[in-house]
């Protein structure tokens, strides 16, 4: 299935990395795909957002207007977004930053209190998103932690080398999130 | 070969690197910013410069210098940053000297914002700088086609002796897509008219762009456009996606292109015959593949980040054979594949 994936929040709050864990899987599994950040002030501590496309066919837009995926990480990004999701789409939130309620009945919802979760343990700080990432991984399937590690050995910059540890305990924890308990 | 996510501007200049550029000047710009800092730290590592000028109009002139010289050359920017070359663009050009200049396109005019446009298509392709002269452009559409056409921008410049443009804009630098790379270039054409040092060996070389005597102005620009005849006859390029039996051929260039294919690939879903031209060298215009594309269409469609610039070439080129209609979104609005389908489908209906 294609996953047109838009990820927001605030800028600082890891946004692009979680997208770029994203796209970073979708390219070993062979897919075609994008990646497509907000740029400019909105990195700066604004809303900022992430388009990410994986898909058999050749990605036409990469910008994602109607996301069949949204996470979201902040009360305006959801407010803004939350009409958009395609019917049917799955919308993850963290559930710790958003208190606005979602009204819409056709999309599927999982509140993680990712935020909340990161407070539990020093090694998760600045983990939220990849707990929702997590998350994310789990709803779609996903399961190949090794796969996981290769990307962060990856996208996790040679002097951060350490965080690759605490990313792996992150992404555990979102994909063992059972939201319906 | 491996696949590497890169973005569009690092894309590009990594290309440029194994292109055989040696020297790079620029001044910083978003969106086109990551095209310096990668040369800042990339260049010095593989035997080139990287020199931050004190201005954009500074840069340019540096290119100047270092091609005159017979090196591989290029300076980036944005908008309103290649407004500010468009004097040292004309000098390159009246000197018949070959260098890469990068438009990574903002909106405009004025300082006007930061998102991706298209609004500079008549600059580019018409009238970056006074006199006689005009630009190899090139409009990739995707961060494989940034590389490409680097490359093939720095072969067409020192062949033709002629600056050449990569016209992309601020989707396509900032995106990351999978690319891979050509080789990295070992050997490149001899420049004998470079004004490089050569040890009393040879009769020295001048590069200038003054005639003061008309007749010799003129017959230097007669000489450039022989050139310019050639490249229209031999070195247009196009892409023509299910054109053939199309009804509605949307024209569109770079990123609209894409989001015009996502409409198409819809609207072909729905039963509408309709298909996407996508013009990849804008200067010279691909006017043969254009009607080839567009012979059974009833009607064309332009699609542009911009009030509409390339639907007057398309019109030209067609002759205004065929009613062109425009749809676009300007100032940094990226169109949706939507908002372009609910054109195709008006228009689809009105040929009914």
């Amino acid at each position: 299935m294609d996953h047109e994936i838009l990820i927001a929040g605030f800028g600082g709050q890891g946004i692009l990395f979680a997208g770029k864990l994203l796209v970073n899987l979708g390219l070993y599994e062979g897919k075609e795909v994008s990646w497509l950040p907000s740029y400019g002030p909105e990195m700066r501590g604004g809303t900022c957002n992430c388009s990410v496309c994986i898909s058999d066919d050749p990605i036409g837009s990469p910008l994602v207007v109607n996301p069949n995926v949204l996470i979201v990480m902040n009360t305006p990004s959801l407010d803004k977004f939350i009409g958009k999701v395609q019917p049917n789409g799955l919308v993850i939130v963290d559930s710790s930053m958003v208190d606005s309620e979602i009204e819409r009945t056709d999309v599927r919802v999982c509140k993680v209190p990712a935020t909340a979760l990161t407070d539990t343990d020093p090694d998760l700080k600045g983990g939220a998103n990849i707990i929702l990432a997590g998350k994310f991984l789990a709803e779609c399937g996903f399961k190949s932690e090794e796969m996981i590690r290769k990307v962060f050995e990856k996208i996790v910059p040679p002097h951060k080398k350490g965080l690759i540890e605490n990313n792996m305990k992150a992404i555990k924890i979102g994909m063992n999130y059972d939201t319906n308990a | 070969m491996e696949r590497n996510l890169m973005k569009g501007n690092e894309a590009l200049a990594e290309a440029a690197i194994r292109a055989g550029c040696k020297c790079f000047f620029g001044y910083p710009i978003t969106p086109q910013t990551e095209i310096a800092a990668y040369l800042a730290k990339y260049m010095p590592k593989n035997g080139g410069v990287f020199l931050q000028a004190e201005s954009e109009i500074a840069a340019i002139n540096m290119v100047l210098g270092a091609a005159s010289a017979g090196v591989r050359a290029m300076t980036s920017s944005s908008s309103p940053g290649i407004s500010l070359k468009s004097e040292g663009v004309s000098y390159i050009a009246g000197s018949d000297l070959p260098c890469v200049i990068i438009n990574v396109q903002r909106g405009g005019p004025g300082l006007g914002g930061i998102q991706p446009s298209q609004s500079d298509y008549w600059q580019a392709t018409k009238a970056l700088g006074h006199g006689d002269y005009q630009l190899l452009v090139y409009a990739p559409c995707s961060v494989q086609e940034m590389v490409d056409k680097v490359t093939l921008a720095f072969d067409m410049a020192d062949e033709f002796r002629m600056p050449a443009m990569i016209l992309a804009d601020g989707l396509l630098g900032q995106m990351m897509e999978p690319v891979t790379f050509p080789e990295r270039k070992t050997e490149l054409p001899p420049k004998p008219w470079a004004t490089n040092g050569h040890g009393f060996k040879r009769e020295h070389n001048i590069v200038n762009s003054l005639y003061l005597v008309p007749e010799e102005l003129e017959n230097s620009i007669l000489d450039r456009y022989k050139r310019y005849e050639v490249i229209k006859a031999n070195h247009t390029e196009a892409e023509s996606y299910l054109c053939d039996d199309a009804d509605i051929v949307v024209t569109a260039y770079g990123a609209a292109a894409r989001v015009a294919k996502s409409a198409v690939n819809r609207a072909r879903a729905m039963g509408i015959k309709v298909g996407l031209f996508r013009p990849i060298t804008l200067w010279p215009f691909p006017v043969k593949e254009i009607n080839e594309a567009c012979k059974n269409a009833k009607a064309l469609l332009d699609v542009e980040m911009s009030m509409g610039q390339m639907i007057e070439d398309v019109k030209l080129a067609i002759n205004c054979s065929k009613p062109v209609h425009f749809f676009g979104r300007t100032g940094g609005v990226i169109p949706s594949p939507d908002e372009v389908l609910g054109e195709i489908k008006k228009l689809s209906d009105s040929n009914q």
